[in-house]
């Protein structure tokens, strides 16, 4: 039984993983670019979602849609000042400058929010449903989290297959060059992109602060990482890549603390990380792009 | 698109530099409060650094106020002037050692240290080398006072704490089955571990689950909880801050696991935590010195008057931050140590006055130091019951 809750808690985990890879491996995918700046939108988002829940009592679906409505505004925001001007530059300067921003926002909100921990109460409540005899307890949170993160996988599988701006981001993300000279408007396909990304990032803070509710200016930062780690794990620019490589990530964190070592959790997920680039380089779903000469 | 940017980097800058100006008049208004009401000639200048804003800022902050109340009665009674001035190191030990140089040049005398650990282990040293007393309210690590005969500790340091949870959980056979969860990348958390553990080995205490985490993953403790559960625990020691106390508490809570808590002083502010369900923290337990439901006099008085100035209880900084004042109060008469002496001068006195004399402050009676700098006082059980402190015994 105690496999099973550790497994729930994996997914649960792993699922919060998955939505924030999401916005790394489509902005990667499309913009070529590491956003190292994600982990603290997400930040961002849970902190909107905080001050509109708690603070100022407004219902939580408006608190959440105003949180992804923020983060979008901001991740627009971001792309605009900080990446477009970097367009044609190296993409060391970009991931420079990704950089500056993740601490220009965490500094931004240490200042504007202090950083004291706030507590953030789970908008889905603290409820658990109960199974066989009440051996097996699962937290209404995880549930809810990985249902959005199915619904999310499955509206984004839609969303770039079916739709002309999605079919335009795939094309940017082939050849900007060629999608350009096709009649795509690239610019704003990435700025799209950012947007999209950015949308997940606040959910991802939601969902994130209401399993584990402590909400400090660096609560983004760590999941950043790890959902990093996960998007390139699954084979980065890959949409079904950053959800079995998020999902996989949790399960061998949580399988790991509890049965290997709680010492040792973080170093058992790196080395399956580094095992697994070693096999196959391009992550579990990256496709080998043979480059053209 | 040019200009606009211009404009945004100029505003960030303006934001960022009145950002500065907001920290340090923080800083800087401390010194009228403190020196307001005194003449400075006549006066013996107390300086100390801690966290006034950040993440540790409950504890700077209620060192401080402590102090101050401490200082204001004093300077009250006539004869004796204090002159307290606190700096913000925001937990930091780099600012810490700016912050102590900025109260060197003022002229600080006698030194409260650091309020928290890691900037105390770097002021220390300072203080050690420039042969400035100092007594830390509650920097608890080891480092802080070793090898430095002029650096004592109010607070407990950190193995002290440990020995004596072991010790106050059996004599009060608060669990028969333990469960420890720690942070091991953290001195203050390992350290305290480290003698609970060989502590209640000694006593034959039955520590069935020891798991840890981490500054990168102190956010799940499904597995740890899951693991002390199953292994029947009825007592969870956590030696650590409050913040990841609050996330073990809910996380309990949702596998329908209520074992007793038991932490140490880190545990003491949970309670301040903004949007924090009090009701979590309902029957945690933690070791304290400081009880501020005693009805001892001297604690109802200090109580009402801190509550009156700040409009909150005093946690145990507070009355740290408090007792120091008065212990060196009572060394500075003792001592006979006048104003026009020179920080030296007045570092020989007050360590040989420390370590030959003792204390009756509101963290215990008959506080004693001992030439390595650490205190010697007996630490008192408290449980939180109706989203409040009370008193064990």
């Amino acid at each position: 039984m105690s496999f099973l809750s550790h497994l729930i808690s994996g997914i649960s985990l792993g699922s919060i993983y998955a939505i924030i890879a999401l916005g790394y491996t489509m902005v990667y995918g499309i913009a070529k670019m590491l956003n190292f700046a994600h982990g603290d939108v997400i930040m961002v988002g849970a902190y909107a979602c905080f001050f509109m829940v708690s603070r100022y009592e407004i219902p939580a679906v408006v608190g959440v849609l105003s949180a992804v409505v923020i983060c979008t505004l901001l991740g627009i925001i971001i792309e605009r000042l900080a990446y477009k001007p970097l367009r044609s530059a190296t993409s060391l300067a970009v991931l420079i400058t990704a950089i500056g921003i993740s601490y220009f926002l965490q500094n931004a909100a240490q200042l504007l929010w202090t950083s004291n921990p706030k507590v953030f109460n789970s908008l889905m409540g603290d409820g658990s449903v109960k199974l066989f005899d009440g051996r097996l307890s699962i937290s209404v949170t995880a549930i809810v989290t990985i249902v959005v993160c199915v619904i999310i996988m499955l509206a984004l599988t839609w969303f770039t297959g079916r739709t002309k701006m999605g079919k335009a981001m795939r094309a940017c993300s082939e050849d900007k060059g060629a999608a350009q000279l096709m009649g795509i408007n690239v610019n704003f396909t990435i700025s799209m992109t950012f947007a999209i990304g950015s949308a997940l990032a606040a959910i991802a803070g939601v969902l994130l602060c209401s399993a584990y509710p402590i909400l400090t200016p660096t609560t983004g930062s760590m999941p950043g990482i790890k959902a990093f780690t996960a998007a390139v794990f699954g084979g980065i620019g890959s949409i079904p890549g950053a959800l079995l490589g998020g999902v996989l990530l949790g399960i061998i964190e949580i399988f790991g603390k509890a049965y290997i070592s709680t010492q040792l959790s973080d170093a058992i997920v790196f080395v399956v990380l580094i095992v697994v680039l070693l096999v196959k380089p391009t992550g579990l779903l990256g496709k080998q792009v043979q480059e053209k000469v | 698109m040019k200009k606009f940017l211009l404009f945004l980097l100029t505003a960030a800058m303006l934001l960022a530099m009145t950002a500065c100006n907001g920290d340090s008049s923080t800083g800087a208004t401390a010194t009228p409060a403190a020196g307001g009401q005194t003449s400075a000639g006549g006066s013996i200048k107390i300086g100390g650094t801690g966290p006034l804003t950040g993440g540790a800022a409950i504890y700077g902050q209620a060192a401080r106020n402590g102090a101050q109340i401490a200082v204001d009665e004093i300077n009250a009674l006539g004869g004796i002037q204090f002159e307290l001035q606190y700096q913000d190191d925001e937990h930091d030990a780099e600012k810490a050692v700016n912050a102590y140089n900025t109260l060197k040049d003022w002229g600080m005398q006698i030194s409260l240290g650091s309020v928290t650990s890691t900037p105390c282990v770097a002021t220390s040293v300072e203080n050690n080398a420039d042969r400035i007393f100092a007594l830390t309210p509650s920097a608890s690590a080891v480092a802080v006072t070793e090898g430095k005969n002029n650096v004592f500790q109010m607070c407990f340091a950190d193995p002290n704490q440990g020995t004596a949870s072991a010790q106050y959980i059996n004599d009060q056979k608060l669990g028969t089955k333990i469960a420890v969860i720690y942070k091991n990348d953290d001195v203050y958390s390992s350290g305290i571990y480290e003698t609970f553990s060989s502590k209640a080995a000694e006593l034959g205490l039955d520590v069935v689950s020891t798991t840890t985490f981490t500054e990168d993953s102190q956010q799940d403790f499904s597995v740890q909880l899951a693991d002390a559960k199953n292994n029947g625990a009825d007592l969870i020691f956590l030696p650590m801050y409050y913040t990841p106390a609050s996330l073990i508490f809910q996380q309990a809570k949702s596998m329908d696991y209520s074992p007793k808590y038991f932490g140490v002083d880190g545990m003491d502010g949970i309670l301040t935590l903004e949007g924090f369900n009090a009701e979590l923290a309902e029957g945690v337990m933690l070791l304290t010195p400081f009880n501020a439901d005693s009805t001892d006099t001297r604690t109802v008085n200090f109580v009402a008057k801190y509550n009156d100035a700040f409009s909150e209880v005093p946690n145990q900084f507070a009355a740290d931050g408090y007792d120091c004042i008065y212990a060196i109060y009572a060394a500075v008469k003792a001592g006979n140590i006048t104003s026009a002496m020179s920080a030296s001068e007045m570092c020989e006195i007050l360590v040989k006055q420390f370590t030959t004399t003792s204390f009756n402050g509101l963290t215990g009676d008959n506080v004693t130091w001992g030439a390595n700098g650490q205190v010697s006082k007996s630490p008192k059980g408290m449980i939180i019951e109706n989203g409040a402190y009370v008193g064990m015994d």
